[in-house]
């Protein structure tokens, strides 16, 4: 017995989360430090076990059945073997990432004031040092120790019966974590705050409206800047050179009724460039000023360095809620190119600025406007790729897409849906049906590759039905990605030629990412209500 | 596989018989207290004037049989609301109250936080195995909240009697590895071809029972007894 204890006694140091290591996630590829792989956020895993001649041999390795019936968004994390993730809305949960055994499983009771506007939702966990975050859809943001998931403390970010809710994975930056509020469709004020990830204290708070007496507040026509929405709802990214964190900010409200919000509405359906530090404005490029489609810009963004006419540059991809592929200069904001990728109708088309040049008869109206993209967007939150392997930009699109866009009246009451309007489309915006019985014309998912520098496309893979998934890429130029119809694809990512494919029964509303155990490689995706992972037959 | 549990099966008279319950029972009456009756009665039992739930002292029931169909309908007319809770259930809270009674018989105060700090963070030593707000070790239960978990008595008999109650979430386990390695830890999990385990290292780690020589729960708590280390106060 006294051994026992003087063993028990004795604890080693066993390797903690740097932040170093989450700057140099790709230097450990079987782990998955941060939401989008690494703070560039290119969802590219330099593991290659897994490749195109032997993908075919992909089978089930194990199934986490999340007790809860929302939708499966979360992209987990995987350190030294362990996968954390959460069972919606705010159950974290540690498995062990070889067998799928759960270590612990941290219950969280969220307040039934949380109102999200589309679903009881969470897309993540982040970590540092031996301790995770969480946002909640009641507005907090809690630490947990991730060895035994007890709580070590726990903040009010924002208030949840205002309608402001936390669903996006943190972003840590060096000893901050940072979130942002959900909350668009309640007329929320939006923003961003960075923690002492020892504490909680908060350290910065950057809102998405200015304020009055701050540059951008003229945007806003009278007191709409109070209730405009601007909401964060993804992870952003970060570039250690410059020090910057980029955002993508969701969009103004009330959504399809624009007429008490006159002027360009800053800093909505834009990116911002913050200092990490701070949380001070380096500069911002909005993508649909004065937005009447509900178009947030809540992609991640995704951040590359390459040959631009000759000369390197730090450059950010883009593809918009919008229906355009951008290529902004990640360190100015300068815009650099800019077209569509899906059908488009809204406007004729960007300015030698990256403006779009609106066309007043799509505005919404009483009656109804039809108006391509859909409400949901040509593309949505679900998480782009870039290989440097391949040079190909490539993400999932509703192409065909449309909705009619309704502009009705409507007060701001706190707490209550402020949307000034219903769109409906041809295909379900949020969740999709069992039975898939439209035409190509109405709308279906793809996912496409794209030259970054061009935005020409250069392949595509199509589904029957629309996609919630984010696309995963590897150094063996493989691409990874599922759809609403319940497949989860492995294609060729120079081709896109389907290598493999699984059934997974669900619709797939999540980022796949890849990891590996006593080197052997996974991939891990979640659909329906599960987490499912996969490896080579052995 | 050598399995020892520490059974302490608490009888409750009710409902025309005699019901027993197991440690897990009254943990989860213990769950459904704290998370229903705490708010009027206290975190002690004796937050309304006249009853003592820990001591054995209520207006109106005569029996563990009256107290569980109070917790289920309620007093008219009084604070006291109905529960939604199945007989059993209810009587799963009488079983806690009893065993917390009993835990808490000898505890003759509340207890002095300052000092207690002290004792923690000095010749108690607590922190070389126990974790508050993310400091310390993992090698026992986190402490950070523990005195809304657990009573006075309840805390006063694991620190002279460590033995005496090791609930099942903090249970230790040990292992041999076929090539010779020993693993001890807090068991997290099993299923008939692995454990998991939080390691004396504070490693989460899943072992293989075909790669294992040996392996078992352990006896008895890790946790030495402080009875002749420490004062009643």
């Amino acid at each position: 017995m006294k051994c026992l204890l003087l063993a028990l006694m004795t604890p080693l140091l066993w390797s903690q989360v740097t932040f170093d290591r989450i700057l140099n996630a790709d230097k450990e590829p079987q782990n998955w430090l941060t939401y989008s792989g690494t703070t560039l956020s290119q969802r590219h895993s330099l593991l290659t076990q897994i490749g195109p001649a032997n993908v075919k041999n992909l089978e089930l390795q194990w199934v986490f059945q999340a007790q809860s019936l929302e939708k499966f968004e979360a992209t987990p994390l995987v350190v030294n073997g362990v996968l954390y993730t959460v069972q919606a809305p705010n159950d974290v949960v540690a498995i062990d990432a070889e067998t799928g055994r759960i270590f612990w499983v941290y219950q969280y009771p969220a307040s039934p004031e949380a109102r999200p506007c589309c679903g009881r939702v969470n897309r993540g966990l982040a970590i540092l040092g031996d301790t995770l975050f969480m946002g909640t859809i009641d507005g907090h943001l809690i630490a947990l120790d991730s060895k035994s998931g007890h709580p070590i403390w726990n903040v009010t970010v924002a208030k949840a019966d205002a309608g402001y809710a936390l669903t996006h994975a943190p972003l840590v930056i060096k000893d901050k974590v940072i979130v942002g509020t959900a909350g668009g469709e309640f007329g929320i004020r939006g923003f961003l705050a960075a923690y002492d990830a020892r504490t909680g204290k908060e350290a910065w708070k950057f809102y998405t409206i200015p304020g009055p007496g701050e540059p951008g507040h003229e945007t806003w026509a009278g007191d709409s800047w109070m209730h405009g929405g601007a909401s964060i709802w993804v992870t952003g990214s970060y570039d250690p050179q410059l020090n910057l964190t980029y955002w993508g900010i969701g969009n103004p409200g009330p959504d399809w009724n624009s007429d008490s919000r006159g002027g360009a509405n800053l800093y909505s359906d834009s990116v911002v460039a913050l200092d990490a530090d701070t949380g001070k404005l380096k500069w911002y490029f909005q993508f649909s000023p004065h937005d009447d489609y509900d178009y947030d810009s809540v992609q991640v963004p995704v951040l590359a360095d390459m040959d631009w006419k000759g000369k390197p540059r730090r450059v950010m991809l883009w593809a918009n809620r919008n229906g355009f592929y951008y290529v902004l200069d990640r360190t100015t904001g300068e815009f650099l190119t800019g077209k569509p990728f899906a059908k488009v109708t809204w406007t004729t088309g960007l300015d030698d600025s990256g403006h779009p040049v609106r066309i007043p008869e799509a505005n919404p109206s009483r009656e109804g406007t039809l108006v391509y993209p859909g409400v949901q967007g040509a593309t949505n939150w679900f998480s782009p790729s870039y290989s440097p392997h391949t040079g190909l930009f490539y993400i999932d699109t509703w192409e065909n897409y449309s909705s009619i866009f309704n502009k009705l009246p409507g007060d701001f009451v706190e707490g209550r849906r402020y949307t000034g309007g219903a769109p409906r489309s041809p295909v379900p915006s949020l969740r999709g049906t069992q039975v898939i019985n439209r035409t190509e014309e109405e709308g279906y998912g793809v996912v496409r590759a794209f030259d970054p520098k061009t935005g020409v496309r250069k392949w595509e893979f199509k589904m029957s039905d629309v996609t919630g998934s984010g696309v995963l890429t590897t150094a063996s130029d493989l691409l990874f990605a599922g759809g609403r119809e319940g497949y989860f694809w492995a294609l060729d990512a120079r081709t896109g030629a389907e290598l493999w494919r699984a059934s997974v029964g669900g619709p797939v509303d999540s980022g796949p990412m890849t990891y590996a155990v006593n080197g052997r490689q996974y991939v891990a995706v979640s659909a329906g209500n599960s987490l499912f992972t996969f490896a080579l037959r052995q | 596989m050598k399995r020892l549990l520490w059974l302490q099966w608490i009888v409750v008279s009710g409902l025309s018989a005699q019901h027993s319950f197991t440690p897990i029972d009254v943990q989860d009456g213990g769950r459904l207290f704290r998370a229903n009756c705490t708010i009027c009665h206290g975190a002690q039992g004796d937050g309304v004037p006249g009853i003592d739930l820990l001591h054995g002292k209520f207006r109106r029931a005569k029996s563990d049989d009256d107290i569980g169909a109070i917790i289920r309908t309620g007093i008219p007319g009084t604070a006291m609301p109905p529960n939604n809770f199945t007989d059993f259930a209810a009587l799963t809270i009488v079983a806690y109250l009893r065993s917390a009674a009993a835990a808490t018989a000898t505890t003759t105060s509340g207890g002095d936080p300052v000092r207690g700090k002290a004792i923690y963070e000095g010749k108690g030593n607590c922190a070389s195995c126990h974790r508050i707000r993310g400091v310390g070790a993992r090698l026992g239960p986190d402490l950070s909240d523990i005195g809304n978990l657990r009573l006075a008595g309840e805390l006063e008999r694991s620190v002279v009697d460590p033995d005496a109650e090791v609930l099942a979430q903090n249970r230790h386990f040990h292992a041999v590895t076929k090539d010779g390695a020993t693993i001890d830890g807090i068991i997290l999990n099993e299923d008939k071809y692995s454990v998991q385990l939080l390691d004396s290292n504070s490693r989460l780690i899943s072992l293989k029972r075909a790669n294992l020589r040996e392996s078992a729960f352990v006896e008895k708590s890790p946790m030495p007894s402080y009875r002749d280390k420490l004062t009643h106060q």
